[in-house]
């Protein structure tokens, strides 16, 4: 299947790979899977305290589609606020890559992860 | 002629159920072919002959989805009333999450390994327990299917899913690294 440039780009030199401390308590870990194409994504945030995400950082293991979804995504939440973060539709992923209908799955997948680590980050506050 | 109308256990004379006996599965099949065979429809009219080619089809998928411990697993959830596509579920189970991550690290890399050949085979063989343990477990959700079974049921396919990929993938390692010692 041909790939976008944008996905191409970000699948070439992905961008915030890596792994945060998921016990900190500033940290967010959100992870989602999803079993027919076995792709496994695991996205973090770290949050300052007037709510505003200062870091993020993502591992995928999946197809070109998720890798670039999941990269894209830890760029645009950086600097946003929680809530910000939390508007984030998977189609404004989907459209900014250009994902073909059969790859829109993948930007669901980023989104879930998202709502997934600000969800763990906002449970551990509460804690 | 066949009911198509039939679902696949009731086409093979089975009950509805999760143990299968791969034997009588396999005898039911040719007999059911043997039904359908196109040998046994030269003389016969257009239509008899469609209905014929149709009925080997469904029976050739009633038999693929049977033998297959995952199709067979998915295809009960749908008989059950569970109204799900297989290729758009999703899991947030983070523990399990977590080791398939692992796994996939561990996979990538086999190819640094001493002896990556052993290591990749002894990978598989890990990979295989753990969707055999699964299938194992499944046929208790299967014998009192009740809405918390059926779903306790459909997280399990989801595993399945994921290990089944996992194997395949791992395959196409070891398939490299044989290509690299010839």
């Amino acid at each position: 299947m041909a790939y976008g440039e944008k996905v191409i780009d970000h699948y070439e030199h992905p961008r915030n790979v890596g792994v945060m401390d998921t016990k900190s308590s500033d940290v967010g870990t959100g992870m989602v899977g999803a079993p027919a194409c076995g792709d496994v994504m695991r996205l973090q945030i770290q949050v300052n305290d007037v709510g505003i995400i200062e870091d993020a950082k993502f591992k995928t293991y999946g197809c070109g589609s998720a890798i670039a979804s999941s990269s894209l995504l830890t760029e645009w939440v950086k600097g946003k606020t929680l809530e910000e973060a939390q508007e984030i539709k998977n189609t404004e992923i989907a459209e900014e890559l250009a994902l073909p209908p059969v790859k829109v799955h993948c930007s669901v997948l980023a989104e879930d992860a998202i709502r997934a680590a600000i969800s763990d980050y906002q449970s551990k506050q509460e804690a | 002629m066949l009911d198509l109308s039939k679902n696949y256990f009731e086409l093979f004379g089975m009950s509805v159920g999760y143990v299968i006996d791969i034997k009588k599965v396999r005898q039911r099949y040719r007999d059911l072919q043997r039904v359908v065979h196109p040998d046994r429809y030269v003389n016969a009219t257009d239509y008899e002959q469609r209905l014929a080619i149709q009925g080997a089809a469904y029976i050739n998928e009633a038999f693929d989805t049977i033998k297959d411990p995952l199709r067979r697993a998915q295809y009960l959830l749908l008989l059950h009333g569970l109204d799900f596509d297989p290729d758009t579920e999703t899991t947030t189970d983070t523990g399990f999450l977590m080791e398939q991550l692992e796994l996939r690290e561990e996979l990538s890399e086999i190819p640094l390994q001493a002896d990556p050949l052993r290591a990749a085979s002894a990978f598989m063989d890990r990979v295989s327990s753990m969707y055999n343990r699964l299938i194992s477990s499944m046929a208790i959700d299967f014998e009192m299917p009740d809405e918390k079974q059926l779903q306790v049921a459909r997280e399990k396919v989801r595993k399945m899913q994921f290990l089944k990929k996992l194997h395949t993938e791992a395959e196409t390692v070891e398939g490299r690294l044989e290509e690299e010692m010839l």
